[in-house]
């Protein structure tokens, strides 16, 4: 134990002391230099590192899995877009797109929701109070997926009608009467896979709490009461007052949880790793990936997902800077 | 339209030690100006927040018209208020910021069309109905801010400071505009400032508050020439009214080691009180430069030279022990064409008809009998 936490700390202190002895000798070089170049060249000397590793990490990897994308199972000789259209014909993979398009249609929305729902009745506590419910709230987040995964285990688990029941909502069901319930492998209506939103739905929604209380409490008292004073009731200043001046928040969160949806992978890898008609995109690459070897599909769900996210990203980054601007 | 009153309406914020706004009891009459006017903490905006419901009052009543609205939300008060920062709605056009209040009553849209219409004429914004507050001057969303208030004809108009946020010379013109358009359409209006010009300028009748306590109540004239207390002289007029502790004799002041003889009235009072000294108050334009000789000796400090007038601030002696006037500056008002020289000792007559005489200890005027109860304007 101690030896790892001594190796973590030489990491990190190795780790600036990396950066600081690297951007010294880049410094030097530069300082070498006539001064004329010496100006001119100091921003891209000390730019270097970042993009050298950007490129290497991200566009490099990203070109890479393009021409992956249109190679075979071995990435030894090019295929065309037979991968491309295997998988759009296949209808496993159809399956999992269908799944994918009921997390997105279902967790940006819900989240919202109930991050505004949280934020606003939060907003009418104490100040203690408030600060406790939103801490409560908040805490999924910082647990992770994998630990979350192992949380709600617990409250699916199923056993066979003859033992205990350990699982929380099979320990409702035959409290009351009923035969326990094999929550994971409910397929039908997709129930599962709802089961699955509702452990995403738990753990952004206090990121979405966050951001939208803050936004909630941006909002100018004076035209709440002005509202208040034209007559309009509680419900009718929240969807006409609040709500349409906290739109950029809205925007902001429903995006980073879309894009955090897109790329689903831990929940259902650790609950279900995609059986029982639950599969999604990310856990679909990784297992053609990893379990059954063929690279040139893994790179082609990859390449197709990245042509779904590139235009969300590219509104993101509009509307942010739309944001600076507006300051 | 209607009026307003407060009866004995206190406003105590929770944990507060002492209430913001103490026991008020004033009557507004329909279609009245009347301004709310002190420093700081004064309790005046609370008063107008309680009128719109937007504080809780704690004891009394306040009645609109003949109805008591003391625990009526604001939406059922039919007020409207222009705010100090308008509070615009920032994601409205200007004419869906003036027509909010007639969408959520359920008005009809040509209706509400034809009367954010007419309130843009009034307002001169017509060609700006279509944009967003965003991108008006400070000048145009202050009266988007008027117009969101007109529209809806309520029973009052309540302003929260509208002008605080222009600059000197705009607030000069809409505080002309804003007494205009009032007197105009008639309706009673309810204004808070803490800038005593505006409040003369623009009030029927000026309320004074200090501490959350009513000072005085009466029309600006009567303010101006029988502040109820020592309070209400050095906030009304500017430059304020000269106050200043003296000694007394037998038959007046000790000014500048002369005497200053008090009218018989005034004596007697201080004397039932059996006071040792007074507090007289005189305003700057109520004094005469003399020749020497006469009057008092005043030793010009600064002299502010304005165009149309000019004030000379210097120390006049009362020969008191060093410290007892504390070295206030004395401010009066000199000819123009022939103002003093910085350093010079000129003297000054004050008229005894135009003293001001307050007790020292309670503060409360003793010079004169009221003119009359405050009469209501019309």
């Amino acid at each position: 134990m101690l030896i790892k936490i001594v190796n973590a700390l030489l990491a990190v202190l190795g780790g600036v002391a990396g950066a600081v002895v690297l951007f010294y000798l880049l410094n030097k070089f530069a300082e070498i230099l006539p001064s004329r170049w010496e100006e001119r060249l100091k921003p891209y000397l000390f730019l270097l590192p970042a993009f050298a590793a950007i490129a290497l990490y991200l566009i490099y990897p990203t070109i890479q899995t393009l021409v992956y994308s249109f190679a075979n199972a071995a990435s030894t000789q090019f295929v065309g877009f037979k991968n491309y259209s295997d998988l759009l014909t296949s209808s496993a993979f159809q399956n999992t797109l269908f799944n994918t398009l009921l997390w997105i249609i279902v967790v940006p929305a819900g989240t919202i929701v109930l991050g505004l729902m949280i934020a606003s009745l939060a907003d009418r506590l104490r100040p203690s109070g408030e600060k406790f419910a939103k801490t409560l709230i908040f805490l999924p987040l910082a647990i992770g997926a994998v630990g979350a995964g192992a949380i709600w285990k617990f409250i699916y688990a199923a056993n066979p009608p003859t033992q205990h029941q350990i699982g929380l909502l099979n320990g409702i069901v035959t409290g009351f009467g009923g035969n326990p319930v094999n929550w994971l492998q409910l397929s039908s209506g997709r129930l599962n896979s709802f089961l699955l939103m509702v452990m995403l739905l738990w753990a952004q929604a206090g990121f979405a709490m966050v951001l939208l209380s803050a936004a909630i409490k941006g909002v100018p008292t004076d035209t709440l009461e002005a509202a208040r004073l034209d007559g309009a009731s509680e419900g009718a200043i929240f969807f006409r007052i609040v709500i349409p001046q906290i739109r950029t928040t809205l925007v902001t969160v429903f995006i980073t949880v879309l894009i955090g949806v897109l790329k689903t992978f831990d929940i259902v890898y650790v609950m279900t790793n995609g059986n029982f008609n639950t599969n999604v995109v990310a856990v679909d690459f990784y297992n053609q990936l990893f379990t059954n070897s063929n690279a040139g599909y893994a790179a082609a769900i990859v390449v197709m997902l990245m042509i779904v996210i590139i235009p969300v990203m590219v509104y993101q980054v509009r509307q942010f800077r739309a944001e600076e601007v507006a300051r | 339209m209607a009026s307003i009153s407060y009866d004995h309406a206190t406003v105590q914020y929770p944990g507060a030690e002492r209430p913001s706004v103490n026991a008020l009891d004033l009557e507004i009459a329909d279609g009245e100006f009347l301004v709310l006017v002190g420093p700081s903490g004064c309790g005046k905006s609370t008063s107008l927040r309680a009128i719109a419901g937007l504080e809780a009052v704690t004891d009394g009543t306040i009645r609109i018209g003949e109805k008591d609205v003391t625990h009526l939300p604001p939406k059922d008060r039919d007020i409207a208020m222009v705010f100090q920062n308008y509070a615009l709605y920032p994601h409205m056009s200007v004419a869906d910021n003036m027509g909010f209040a007639l969408k959520i009553a359920g008005m009809k849209k040509d209706e509400i069309r034809t009367r954010v219409e007419d309130a843009a004429r009034i307002l001169d914004l017509t060609e700006y109905l279509e944009r967003k507050p965003k991108a008006l001057s400070g000048g145009q969303r202050q009266r988007v801010a008027m117009g969101r208030a007109i529209v809806r004809s309520p029973q009052a108009f309540l302003m929260d400071e509208p002008l605080s946020n222009l600059d000197a010379k705009l607030r000069v013109q809409t505080r002309t505009e804003i007494a205009a358009l009032q007197r105009r359409l008639g309706t009673t209006t309810v204004y808070v400032t803490h800038d005593q010009v505006e409040a003369m300028t623009m009030g029927d009748r000026v309320a004074v508050l200090k501490d959350g306590y009513l000072q005085q109540v009466d029309t600006p004239r009567n303010l101006y020439d029988r502040p109820d207390n020592v309070f209400v002289a050095g906030f009304i007029g500017s430059p304020a009214m000269n106050l200043i502790d003296v000694d007394l004799d037998q038959d007046g002041a000790v000014l500048g080691g002369r005497s200053f003889p008090l009218p018989r009235a005034v004596m007697s009072t201080l004397g039932a009180e059996n006071a040792r000294t007074a507090t007289v108050g005189f305003r700057p334009e109520s004094v005469r430069v003399v020749n020497e000789g006469e009057g008092f000796p005043f030793e010009v400090v600064v002299v502010e030279e304005l165009g149309s007038d000019a004030y000379a601030y210097g120390t006049l002696h009362t020969n008191r022990e060093a410290g007892a006037d504390d070295g206030k500056l004395v401010t009066i008002r000199v000819d123009a064409r022939r103002t003093p020289m910085k350093g010079e000792t000129i003297h000054l007559q004050i008229a005894a008809e135009d003293a001001h005489v307050f007790s020292t200890e309670t503060g409360r005027r003793v010079s004169g009998e009221r003119v009359g109860p405050p009469v209501p304007a019309s």
